[in-house]
């Protein structure tokens, strides 16, 4: 076995060892914040796989996208919101965890069965593109792929829109889940008057 | 355009007289880029450090460190070695895993985008496909470890500094983004070196930044703005937050901050000479020079006498942006927040799509300018 064959196994390993003990912490562990930063320890690690694929752009854009823009927002959203709360229990929290985790391996093991029954062609190395795969993928977002390309465009576009429209409060007049009119105050004014009591 | 030195061939080729395989002699070489890198990325924040101290001081008529060495040269290693023995503390109700954490992720991706920084045709350490993409990819990951230095520390101070830093970072990332875009436009690839042979045509006359001035200075506050330099320097605001994020820090782990964000700083200023001042290219090309004075340009002695002035040219384009980096420290007032969000996304935005528009406009109408 060569040196660069060794080391692709090690690598190989480790990235999906982390995968797979990230993925497991990500939905495990109590604490919301370590999820979320194992979530990120887990994108990366895809990513990794990626490169180990020689399919560098997809893994710089995986870094960029995923870590980069969805983690930072999911952090930052935890942050934001961040109060100590007890959750309430839940009475039949068992039978729930029997009920999930009996949904979740009977997944896994469709997934088990469809990767053992699908005959896998692979190409040899010889014909993987490699560092061309960047104009590669160019070419297909602009020519057979263009209309999905456009579709998702459009779809980020309007979760925009709706997102500004939702949080900026001198849209609508009316609060849209308690029905009251809604305050049209600055949202960093202090709750108490500070000057106009003094006297 | 096969010319320059080829260390890495050289260097194989005379283990290989000693009788060892090829690939044993790939790893001996690999470690020998990587560390020179990093000591010269080591060595230029020293050397930062020492001007940051001197020009503050000039700026503010002062005469700045004296003592340590001639004119004061040997401050900064000084400094280092104060950080250096100073003891470790995690307060005691900091989340000591992910305090520990914050730091070690803010600078691993910093010096990771040392990859790509080519000082001369083949001296750099990885001549990656995606080149300037990888460096966009990795200075997102470094939020990350802001966020997580801020919850961890358990202070609202430094809570806030780090939200500030990610929401900035990730304002500024999409105008830089956009500007580096338009430069890739016209060299028709990703790969540093390509950008800089693509402007090594007619010496400073073939510079991008005759071709892309708005995208260059759009580039530079962007580059400002991500390092946390002083008219962006919010994140660290000592009137209104004590010191951001690294409020809680000491010793080695401030010290991994510190040397991160002057490493940021000398990678944005190589990034900048790379992309818009033709890199290591000479103002008039060294290939007329040597046709001038009737010298062959593949003699061994030529290729090293053009390979140092390429790393001299590069250094020196690159400290000259570090000097107006310092002085526009020290002369500027901070933005608030809300005019830095507003500079970000209401007005660098708009420019520098208009900017990649006009680009690929420019392009398809003079093809021979903007590259084909």
């Amino acid at each position: 076995m060569s040196i660069a064959i060794t080391t692709q196994l090690i690598c190989f390993t480790v990235l999906s060892l982390v995968v797979i003990i990230g993925a497991l912490g990500v939905v495990l562990l109590e604490s919301i914040v370590y999820s979320a930063f194992l979530l990120g320890g887990v994108f990366m690690s895809v990513a990794g796989l990626y490169l180990l694929l020689n399919a560098s752009f997809v893994a710089a854009a995986q870094v960029l996208v995923y870590v980069g823009a969805v983690n930072v927002l999911i952090i930052f959203a935890i942050m934001l919101v961040n109060k100590k709360e007890d959750l309430k229990p839940i009475n039949d929290i068992k039978s729930r965890r029997v009920i999930s985790t009996s949904i979740c391996l009977t997944l896994l093991s469709l997934l088990i069965r469809v990767d053992l029954t699908n005959v896998w062609s692979l190409s040899s190395p010889q014909n993987s593109i490699g560092e061309e795969s960047t104009i590669r993928i160019g070419e297909h977002l602009f020519s057979d792929y263009l209309l999905p390309f456009e579709v998702a465009s459009v779809l980020l576009l309007m979760a925009m829109i709706g997102a500004i429209v939702l949080a900026r409060r001198d849209v609508m007049s009316k609060d849209i889940s308690t029905g009251l009119p809604v305050d049209q105050e600055l949202i960093e004014k202090s709750s108490e008057p500070l000057l106009t009591n003094k006297n | 355009m096969e010319y320059g030195l080829d260390l890495e061939y050289s260097f194989n080729e005379f283990l290989k007289g000693f009788g060892l395989s090829s690939e044993v002699a790939h790893i001996i070489w690999l470690p020998l880029p990587m560390l020179l890198v990093l000591v010269a990325a080591v060595i230029g924040v020293l050397v930062t450090v020492w001007l940051e101290r001197k020009i503050s001081a000039a700026a503010q008529q002062r005469i700045g460190p004296e003592y340590a060495g001639a004119l004061g040269v040997l401050q900064p290693i000084a400094d280092g070695l104060k950080l250096l023995v100073k003891e470790d503390i995690i307060p005691a109700k900091a989340d000591g895993i992910l305090f520990t954490a914050g730091p070690i992720l803010v600078l691993i991706p910093v010096i990771l985008s040392w990859l790509i920084v080519p000082f001369g045709q083949n001296l750099l350490i990885s001549n990656v496909g995606i080149g300037i993409f990888l460096w966009i990819a990795l200075s997102s990951i470094q939020p990350i470890g802001l966020l997580m230095s801020g919850y961890a520390s358990n202070n609202k101070y430094s809570l806030l500094g780090g939200l500030r830093a990610a929401a900035q970072s990730i304002s500024y990332e999409i105008p830089l983004a956009l500007s580096v875009l338009a430069v890739v436009l016209m060299t028709n690839s990703l790969s540093t070196i390509d950008i800089v042979n693509q402007q090594s045509g007619a010496g400073i006359l073939s510079w991008n930044i005759w071709r892309q001035p708005v995208g260059f200075i759009v580039f530079w506050i962007c580059a400002l703005a991500e390092c946390e330099r002083l008219p962006f320097d919010l994140p660290e605001a000592e009137e209104e937050l004590v010191a951001g994020y690294q409020t809680e820090y000491a010793g080695m782990k401030f010290a991994l901050f510190y040397l991160g964000s002057y490493i940021n700083l000398i990678l944005s200023a190589l990034l900048v000479s790379i992309l818009y001042l033709g890199g290591w290219g000479f103002p008039i090309p060294v290939e007329l020079i040597a046709k001038f004075l009737n010298l062959p340009i593949n003699a061994p002695f030529i290729q090293v006498f053009t390979a140092s002035i390429g790393i001299v040219m590069t250094v020196l384009k690159a400290y000259l942006l570090v000097f107006i980096a310092i002085l526009l420290r020290w002369t500027t007032p901070r933005v608030r927040i809300d005019q830095l969000l507003d500079l970000g996304w209401k007005f660098l935005l708009p420019i520098s799509l208009a900017n990649l528009l006009i680009t690929a406009g420019l392009k398809l109408a003079f093809p021979q300018f903007f590259g084909g």
